[in-house]
């Protein structure tokens, strides 16, 4: 019986949440709507598992839904480059959803845990279609219903501070020019080539071999749009009052995975699609996406040094970990875009964790968490302080942690590609990144305030020493990771290179 | 016993230790004497060990790969079984020395600073026996991040902004410097483990060495060189145990034997002869070890004076490795032993005469030494020590020091040895004289704190002793060094 779903999974895994989300939506119930959302996700992983066995045995699975064949239908694709992103997205939605039930608790009205979780697996669902797409008008969709999940959810976050209504609007606002930019880039797109699938789309467009100047608009709209919407500096500027302002449960789901599918689907639009105009490519990636994740490493990493806020340095952070993501994949061969999808993957575990463990102590301490409410807390809640020691460790790249692995992935690919600049600059932003993280720690455990340990709660630290956890393992053995970013390069670069 | 676990045994003791420490954190004695215990199985391991390199015994174990021809290793090497003697041994001493001070001096927080310590010696035996590059760097970084609560052990502003430099310059420079370096090694040749030879020739340009070097010497903080020397006067705001067993000892010594290490059996002596990329290195250390002798001589602050008698004394070890000669190497390698002996002496008497009479300044120090004989007898063993004068042990590896540069023909290296030679007798000396002018007016109170006397007593004559046994060690070094 289960075969016949099992057939569909791949349209299960974006359609499940999506369904389940309209069920609990109005429950008024404290604890059902959490507790049929992680039945869900379990199913979910489980799906994932399912869809893992297939690729690994076939390759490429094209899902075509209601049997209309592509071009004309909608169809999903799986091959090697997403699957390791599926995996990774479905398993850390569950983990950030067991922990999110106590925080959720306690920063919204428990009255509207059904509505938060309704959105919660919108979200979801929403993000793993960006993962799993091969249609850019799809795709657009998808974009809009995870923005308007998110920037709900974020809302939410007005029951602890009224701003959060600012940076959701914020988020509103900018998000939807993004979007805007993206789909008049798919209007151009179809209007030259009438079709929206991916794989048509690349044989449509080498009929403008030598390039035209329709598609290169097109193709510019759809990359700026693509920009905004994964906070690509200078246009991340709706990223940080989101992420600072939202409930902690919010912030962990978007930091980890949010702008890391759309960065997915970035990178495989560039080296899927675009690969056909090289000319256009390499102008974009060099003289466009290549300077400014330099300006994103650097600048990012100063603002952060400056924050009193936690959570907003947290957010800042993240601006300038985009932007190794980015660099990365600037580099135009096989160990840049590798080492993409290392840090992709090692970054969404670290800041994941690293939100996690802040927004614990934002509930603990009942207001913002800015380094002065810090103090003393490594005595105060030992098991968790030291959770985001590791985190922290990790961000900064040393060895023994994942954080490590994608510094040398990155520094090999430089170095290959002898961008001895770019080195120097990794190199030191990630030693300014020991100032913004120390800042935190001495607050913790050097400050003149002492406490007596005081009980923690189980339900929230499990979750965040299972991503310790596995920081660590990552950190040691570090093969799964490696494996499933080098399939992935291997699917986007043989592209390149034929 | 097997080789491997000898050396398992050797790494987590000082972590068992600082367990014990913690879980027995409400007896002060039963605490403090973990440190003691500790110390004294380390000190038989690695003894062991020292005699089994003496006996071409290899001592190694792998646990895993971390990744691409780098593994989770540990493997002993001669210069690594006589680093981890001197930790070990002056551990014991240090731990004793410990209890005197903390208890004389009333500091707080006893058993967070007893902790941090045995955690810091961990690291620091770690560091020696590494296998390769990057457990060295992993160990490293540990032993910074350990030591860190013990410069802000006070918590108030100063010594707090004394932590937040010592951290900055130290991690920032690994990270800038030190750990690209690794990174480059490590494309350049597939592999990061100490090999006798080194593992770089015919696989690293020699026209870039130069600057790997460079990239080393500022990225390894630890060792002081100028310009990336502030940290160590800064830390000195940390109780004096630190400064003795950390600051003179452990820490820089684990910085100046990274890059003998990396010299030794990653460069290779042979390969820096040929492309002579470190002879830019032994002008800096000549300019090292003269500025710092020279603010030295202006600091009246007995610890600060110390603090940049350190700094000079570990660039001569920065030079002994620059000049790469055999008998340069040789040097620079006993130096860890005679520099490290010598100065925890000072430190310890310096902490003596501040805990016994709360005196910091050299210029306040006049008509001591009637009072407190025995320290100043300590002091005046250890400065002789490190001023060369034999028959004290510090004579042998500035002997040999001068006699590598004149084996390199750098004639004016050793001329500048013997001027510093000469400022050492000013700057650390002139306590001692201070010390027996008989015009001291004021009463001053003394308090007991025979814990405190003893550990320099024994270091100071342990200096005198040695001496005569320099052979002993000597052998260890010269049968890897020599090419």
């Amino acid at each position: 019986m289960f075969d016949i779903f099992l057939d569909d999974a791949p349209a299960l895994v974006v359609v499940l949440p999506l369904l389940i989300s309209a069920i609990i939506a109005f429950m008024p119930s404290k604890i059902w709507p959490w507790i049929i959302s992680i039945i869900t996700l379990l199913l979910h992983l489980f799906l994932s598992l399912h869809l893992l066995k297939e690729i690994s045995v076939s390759g490429l699975i094209i899902y075509e839904f209601g049997n209309w064949e592509p071009p004309w239908g909608i169809s999903f694709k799986i091959d090697g480059v997403n699957i390791g992103l599926q995996l990774l997205f479905s398993i850390f939605v569950l983990v950030s959803t067991l922990y999110s039930r106590k925080i959720f608790l306690n920063e919204i009205d428990y009255r509207d845990s059904g509505k938060a979780y309704s959105l919660w697996l919108l979200a979801v669902g929403s993000l793993n279609g960006i993962i799993l797409t091969n249609d850019i008008f799809n795709l657009f969709v998808f974009l809009e219903i995870s923005a308007l999940a998110s920037i709900s959810l974020i809302a939410l976050g007005a029951g602890q501070n009224r701003k959060a209504l600012l940076a959701a609007f914020n988020y509103l606002i900018i998000g939807a020019i993004g979007a805007t930019f993206y789909v008049i880039g798919v209007g151009f797109a179809y209007a030259m080539t009438g079709t929206l699938n991916m794989n048509d789309l690349v044989i449509q467009l080498t009929q403008y071999s030598d390039g035209q100047l329709a598609i290169f608009a097109g193709m510019s709209f759809m990359l700026i749009g693509l920009m905004v919407k994964a906070a690509i500096f200078p246009v991340h500027i709706w990223l940080p009052p989101a992420y600072s302002y939202a409930p902690s449960a919010v912030s962990t789901l978007l930091a980890a995975l949010a702008t890391k599918t759309i960065l997915y689907f970035f990178v495989r639009l560039l080296y899927e699609v675009f690969i056909i105009y090289p000319s256009y490519l390499s102008l974009f990636l060099d003289f466009v996406l290549y300077p400014l994740s330099l300006l994103a490493i650097f600048i990012g990493t100063v603002i952060a040094i400056y924050q009193d806020d936690i959570k907003k340095l947290l957010a800042f952070s993240s601006i300038a970990q985009i932007g190794y993501i980015t660099l990365a994949f600037s580099l135009k061969d096989h160990s840049g875009v590798a080492s993409g999808f290392v840090h992709i993957f090692n970054h969404a575990l670290i800041k994941g964790g690293l939100f996690m463990a802040v927004g614990y102590f934002a509930i603990l301490y009942k207001d913002r968490v800015t380094l002065n409410s810090l103090k003393g807390f490594g005595y105060k809640y030992p098991i968790t302080s030291f959770a985001l020691l590791i985190c922290g460790l990790s961000l900064i790249g040393l060895p023994l942690t994942n954080g490590f692995i994608s510094k040398l992935y990155l520094f090999q690919a430089l170095y290959t590609n002898q961008m001895y600049f770019s080195i120097a600059l990794v190199a030191v932003s990630s030693a300014l990144a020991v100032v913004y993280f120390w800042k935190i720690v001495e607050q913790m455990w050097f400050s003149e305030i002492k406490f007596k340990s005081e009980k923690e709660d189980a339900y929230i630290y499990l979750p965040i020493w299972i991503v310790t956890i596995s920081i660590i393992v990552f950190g040691i053995y570090s093969t799964p990771i490696i494996e499933f970013s080098n399939l992935s390069a291997d699917y986007l670069i043989s592209g390149y290179q034929n | 016993m097997s080789n491997s676990f000898l050396i398992i045994l050797g790494i987590i003791t000082p972590l068992f230790a600082a367990l014990f420490s913690y879980v027995c954190r409400y007896n002060n004695n039963l605490r403090d004497s973990f440190g003691i215990i500790g110390g004294l199985i380390t000190f038989v391991i690695s003894l062991k060990i020292f005699h089994g390199i003496q006996n071409n015994e290899v001592y190694q174990i792998t646990f895993f790969t971390l990744f691409d021809g780098v593994d989770f290793a540990f493997k002993v090497s001669a210069l690594g079984s006589i680093f981890s003697l001197v930790a070990s041994s002056l551990w014991i001493l240090a731990s004793i020395y410990t209890i005197g001070y903390m208890r004389g001096a009333g500091e707080k927080n006893q058993t967070r600073f007893v902790i941090f310590y045995s955690i810091a010696i961990h690291a620091a035996l770690a560091i020696a026996w590494s296998g390769n590059l990057l457990v060295l760097f992993i160990f490293y970084e540990i032993l910074t991040f350990s030591t860190f609560p013990l410069v802000g052990h006070k918590q108030n502003t100063e010594s707090q902004s004394a932590g937040r430099l010592y951290l900055s310059i130290l991690v920032g420079t690994s990270l800038i410097f030190f750990l690209p370096a690794i990174f480059w090694i490590w494309l350049k040749t597939g592999t990061l483990d100490f090999q006798d030879g080194g593992i770089l020739m015919n696989k690293f340009p020699a026209e870039y060495l130069s600057f790997l070097i460079a990239m080393l010497v500022f990225g390894i903080g630890k060792a002081a060189i100028m310009p990336i020397h502030r940290w160590l006067p800064a830390a000195m705001v940390a109780p004096t145990p630190v400064s003795a067993l950390l600051h003179a000892v452990a820490v820089v010594k684990a910085g100046v034997f990274s890059f003998l290490v990396v010299v030794v059996y990653i460069v290779g002596p042979d390969f820096l002869l040929q492309t002579k990329s470190s002879d830019w290195l032994v002008w800096l250390a000549c300019f090292t070890i003269m500025a710092s002798s020279i603010i030295a001589i202006t600091k009246d602050d007995l610890k600060a004076r110390l603090a940049y008698s350190t700094i000079s004394q570990l660039s001569y070890i920065i030079l002994g490795a620059a000049l790469a000669s055999s008998l340069a190497l040789k040097g620079a390698s006993f130096h860890i032993i005679t520099h490290a002996l010598g100065k925890i002496t000072l430190f310890f008497c310096a902490g003596a005469i501040y805990v016994t009479a709360h005196i910091k300044k050299v210029s306040d120090l006049k008509g001591m030494g009637y009072k407190l004989p025995l320290i100043f007898f300590a002091y005046t063993l250890g400065a002789l020590s490190i001023i060369g004068v034999p028959p004290f042990i510090g004579s042998w590896s500035k002997f040999y020091l001068i006699m590598g540069s004149i084996e390199r023909e750098f004639i004016i290296v050793a001329i500048i040895l013997g001027i510093s030679s000469l400022l050492n007798i000013y700057y650390l000396l002139q306590p001692v004289v201070i010390g027996f002018t008989q015009n001291s007016k004021k009463e001053i109170k003394l308090i007991k704190a025979p814990l405190t006397v003893w550990p320099p007593l024994i270091t100071g004559l342990g200096c005198l002793v040695f001496f005569f046994y320099a052979n002993y060690f000597l052998n260890n070094i010269s049968g890897v060094i020599v090419n």
